[in-house]
């Protein structure tokens, strides 16, 4: 049964969370015992998920930065999880300190967390939401009253778009989102898939059936499959690409960097 | 003693100088710990990040006096860069004992020994050590601290919330207008809200100590059980029905009662919830209202409504079933009515309807007001034959007794019409059509009478009342025509003019004579457009034959008149205007008047007649001898044809002709004659006839021995035979 939305989600700290998961591959200690079981099971598939995630970080960084230096200076994070190191505000802010930036996430705990960590940023504000009802994000008080959609945002849906089954129609909830964006927005989208894992499909699949058994299933999609949620959107260079190889600051040593980064998609698309 | 890299600070340090071995350290530093890190750094800048580190290390390489200590603000700088893997430290540990003393052992102001430079760099390693694990150990207890802060946060915020939507719940409970109960599945009421406690009487024990299954009714619908076993067995989600209750003082609540099934978060039964809205009030003023729609205002019987409701009931009863109805209408109610009011007429119509109440009160009986003074009773079973005979003696048994009203005795009579038959066979118009009809012959037999309905009596009235709904239509379609009878001057034989009959080519039922339509016309008015349109026509035709012949003297046109017609204001001037329009003289035109419509004329009635003779049209007295035949009238009534009723010529048809008959003829006639009036006779069948008639006096004949009614152009012919 649909629960309703007057209904408060329940807190059950027994149960893995993605968010909390993604905290110890970072090497952070946001985390119950329950997440880190989860986490080195999924670690025993694929032992190299942290530098996925490393490089998940790293990419987001990068486009935080472009898009600061087009111009852009308000931001959209949608599943933004717990706030380790490296987050969107920090980058952003460097950048330009007028930069504003919106979280959003449907874990209480995150949201919580991040609370706490955003307290006195009055440039930053976390709201709860679900991807998978875009308007209710959109009208949030926390979202409408600090970003202005009727000029230019980034919005970020880094490594969230893979925890939404087909059934709940990802494409409409980015399409939803989309069509609220000024012209000019940026679509910054990062998304696990097979290509590019230094693993068999059959063990990369061990992996995914263990966010299968914590009910949070990993959805992997195809180059083409993800390409599709930049729709409307025209590609900045160099397009949808492993995400270390999106716009390196350096020249991109392949014997250097851990073959696990090349794991997945990252792209960016400008809306016309 | 010179540092020259360091001196001139630039970042190209001169090649081997101190300032690129000590990057060459911080880039095997970099490698060896980079893959280890969860920064999202990339190399170079990571490398970058390490150079102010491992400048640190030198220094306290070569610090004097030599402490260590400062080392371990390194170890706590690589937990600060993210570099939280226990890996990062051991790779750092093998780097610093393997390169810091290679690469920078040389650096220093004054040169170390080897063996002083390896003590100072292992002691450098063990503060390095400790401050990383001090700075981890912080770390990890400050995140673990501020995520399980969070988490208890997002709980008490979900509690909050959950007390919130729980409070909201509370009061949607308490201060609902409906009833609001929770019981489990044994039917044990575990929690009710303070209306429903209401709507039960008020007393909270009276809801609580029954049980839901034994809150039974007599009139619960028969459902209702069968579905509260289905819900609490799991097999049925919700249920509404209407239900009534009986609340602690015996009174009933009905209910509007919605019970719905809630089940556990695996999906099992666990209780049953139950939404009841108060219909009691609304239920009597139902009640109340169905009783005035189906009930008359003034007798208390039941209306015209609910008789045709329980009339059809009865006629879509079983096979086997009967029915039998009595109509009854008041003879003489409207001159009651008229003579002591409309008060009077109701409290006489009250009386009648107790008493009719008293005749029809066994089981399957009713009676009913349908309007006026017109009431109906049934009664319905498998003995009507015989049952509704009774019923209609019974009736009139209780009107023979005269009714007390004002101090006068009233004797009230009526007709009754009575249907009686098999149900399933005909619709509740029809036997109501039926009974009104028979009503009618029996007020027609003289009222105070029943009449037992008979298909075929239903039959002609049907087709009066057919003919005449059909009427006006007629008209408007040209359905009439007309026929001339020739009337022959008995003197000469020759024809003297001819009488315009009406007929109506009827599309279903052909040619109809004027007795099938007229006293229909007459009834509802249409005589008077049919009459003018029979003269019309008549003259018109009447003008084309005096054109034609103008040599065989003036050719006369009798048309009838009806009693209405008589009565109709604008008869002379119509009559006038016809004959204007046509060119026709007024004494070609003899309008033939029935002696029963003159008798007691007044003059008021008598004055058109006298000016339309004055003006030449002649008048005839036809059907004379039928009526009073008051002779003396004679003299007053502007007539100046007398005809013959048919009933006199009927006796000269046999041979020899019947003396009496004779003679009266012979009487009437000279008694004409003496008045100055001509008379024709009509029905001549026979040449004998015709040579009586002609001997005892008569001016012109008409009959079959003639002609029979037929189309203009016969008269035509006749005209033309008569000229030869």
């Amino acid at each position: 049964m649909e629960r309703p939305a007057w209904a408060p989600q329940g807190i059950d700290i027994s149960v893995p969370s993605v968010s909390r998961m993604y905290d110890f591959y970072l090497g952070g200690s946001h985390n119950f015992e329950v997440d880190r079981e989860a986490a080195r099971k999924a670690m025993e598939f694929m032992p190299g998920l942290p530098k996925i995630m490393q490089a998940n970080r790293a990419f987001m960084r990068r486009a935080v930065r472009h898009a600061v230096s087009e111009g852009i200076t308000q931001f959209l994070d949608i599943g933004s999880g717990i706030p380790t190191f490296g987050n969107v505000h920090e980058v952003a802010q460097a950048a330009d300190p007028e930069a504003r930036v919106a979280y959003v996430d449907h874990d209480s705990v995150a949201v919580a967390h991040s609370q706490a960590v955003l307290e006195g940023n009055d440039r930053a504000v976390i709201a709860t939401g679900d991807l998978r009802r875009p308007q209710e994000i959109l009208k949030s008080p926390e979202v409408s009253e600090l970003l202005d959609l009727e000029r230019p945002v980034a919005l970020l849906l880094v490594a969230v778009l893979h925890f939404i089954e087909d059934a709940d129609e990802p494409q409409v909830a980015v399409a939803e989102l989309s069509e609220s964006l000024a012209p000019g927005s940026l679509l910054v989208i990062t998304h696990a898939s097979y290509e590019g894992i230094p693993l068999t499909q059959e063990e990369a699949g061990g992996a995914v059936g263990v966010y299968r058994n914590i009910r949070n299933p990993l959805i992997m999609r195809s180059r083409d499959e993800v390409s599709r949620f930049f729709d409307g959107y025209e590609m900045v260079e160099p397009g949808l690409v492993a995400m270390p190889n999106w716009r390196p600051d350096t020249p991109v040593v392949q014997e250097q960097e851990d073959p696990y980064a090349f794991s997945g998609f990252g792209g960016v698309g400008r809306k016309a | 003693m010179s540092i020259p890299a360091q001196a001139s600070g630039a970042p190209d340090a001169e090649p081997d100088g101190a300032e690129d071995r000590l990057r060459r350290f911080a880039t095997i530093w970099s490698r060896a710990i980079f893959p280890s890190t969860a920064t999202s750094m990339t190399r170079p800048e990571f490398e970058q990040h390490l150079l102010p580190l491992a400048r640190r290390l030198n220094d306290i390489l070569h610090a004097r006096p030599f402490d260590p200590a400062p080392a371990n603000k390194v170890g706590a700088a690589l937990v600060a860069a993210h570099c939280t893997d226990p890996d990062a430290l051991s790779s750092t540990l093998g780097v610093v004992d393997s390169y810091l003393v290679l690469y920078c052992g040389g650096n220093g102001p004054v040169t170390l020994s080897t063996e002083d430079s390896r003590a100072r760099c292992a002691r450098m390693q063990h503060a390095l050590a400790g401050g990383f694990t001090q700075a981890l150990r912080e770390r990890t207890l400050a995140e673990q601290e501020a995520i399980a802060r969070s988490a208890l946060t997002a709980r008490s915020n979900a509690e909050e919330a959950l007390h919130a939507t729980e409070a909201r719940f509370r009061a949607v409970f308490k201060d609902a207008a409906i009833g609001i109960g929770i019981a489990d599945l044994e039917g044990n009421v575990l929690e009710v809200n303070d209306t429903l406690t209401r709507m039960f009487g008020g007393l909270d024990h009276h809801v609580r100590s029954h049980k839901v299954n034994e809150w039974v009714h007599p009139e619960d619908s028969p459902h209702v059980w069968k579905y509260y076993e289905e819900l609490v067995r799991g097999e049925r989600e919700h249920y509404r029905v209407e239900k009534p209750y009986y609340r602690n003082d015996g009174t009933v609540l009905w209910t509007n009662l919605t019970v719905s099934l809630l089940r556990d978060p695996e999906g099992r039964p666990q209780y049953q919830l139950a939404l009841m809205e108060d219909t009691t009030e609304r239920r009597l003023l139902n009640l109340r209202l169905r009783y005035e729609a189906t009930h008359d205002a003034l007798t208390g019987l039941p209306n015209r409504t609910l008789f045709f409701e329980r009339l059809e009931k009865a006629l879509s009863a079983a096979d086997g079933s009967r029915f039998g109805l009595c109509y009854l209408d008041l003879d003489g109610f409207k001159a009651i009515n008229d003579s002591l009011g409309h008060a009077a007429g109701d409290r006489l119509l009250v009386e009648v309807a107790d008493r009719l109440q008293s005749c029809a009160t066994a089981p399957g009986e009713m009676v009913a007001r349908l309007g006026g003074d017109e009431f109906v009773a049934l009664t319905t079973g498998p003995h009507t034959e015989s049952e509704v005979d009774e019923l209609a003696c019974r009736i009139l048994g209780v009107l023979a007794t005269p009714i007390r009203l004002d101090g006068r005795e009233l004797t009230v009579r009526g007709s009754i019409g009575v249907v009686e038959g098999p149900a399933g066979e005909r619709s509740a118009a029809e036997v109501l059509r039926s009974a009104d009809i028979t009503m009618y012959r029996a007020k027609s037999a003289g009222g105070n009478r029943f009449e037992i309905a008979d298909a075929e009596a239903d039959a002609r009235a049907i087709t009066r009342h057919g003919l005449t709904t059909a009427l006006p239509a007629a008209l408007e379609r040209g359905e009439f025509f007309i026929e001339y009878q020739p009337l022959v001057h008995l003197g000469d034989g020759t024809v003297h003019g001819a009488e315009a009959l009406v007929r109506w080519c009827h599309p279903q039922h052909g040619v109809l004579g004027p007795d099938r339509f007229i006293p229909l016309a007459e009834h509802t008015g249409l005589i008077v457009p049919l009459g003018r349109w029979v003269l019309e026509e008549s003259v018109r035709q009447a003008n084309f034959w005096q054109e034609r012949h103008s040599d065989g003297g003036p050719l006369r046109i009798n048309v009838n008149l009806s009693p209405t017609q008589l009565h109709h204001p604008r008869l002379v001037a119509e009559t006038v205007d016809v004959l204007e329009r046509s060119g026709l003289e007024p004494g070609a035109l003899c309008l033939e008047v029935t002696e029963s419509a003159l008798i007691g004329a007044d003059d008021d009635l008598l004055k058109p007649l006298r000016q339309l003779a004055e003006m030449g049209v002649d008048i005839a007295l036809d059907d004379f001898g039928t009526g009073y035949s008051n002779l003396a009238n004679l003299r007053r009534l502007p007539v100046s044809v007398l005809k013959l009723d048919r009933s006199f010529t009927r006796g000269m048809q046999q041979h020899p002709a019947d003396p009496v008959d004779l003679k009266i003829v012979e009487g009437i006639v000279s008694l004409a004659h003496s008045l100055d009036l001509a008379v024709t006779v009509e029905g001549v069948e026979t040449g004998a006839q015709a040579e009586q008639l002609r001997k005892l006096g008569c001016d012109t004949a008409q009959g079959w021995y003639y002609a029979r009614p037929g189309a203009p152009d016969r008269i035509h012919a006749l005209l033309l035979a008569d000229a030869v």
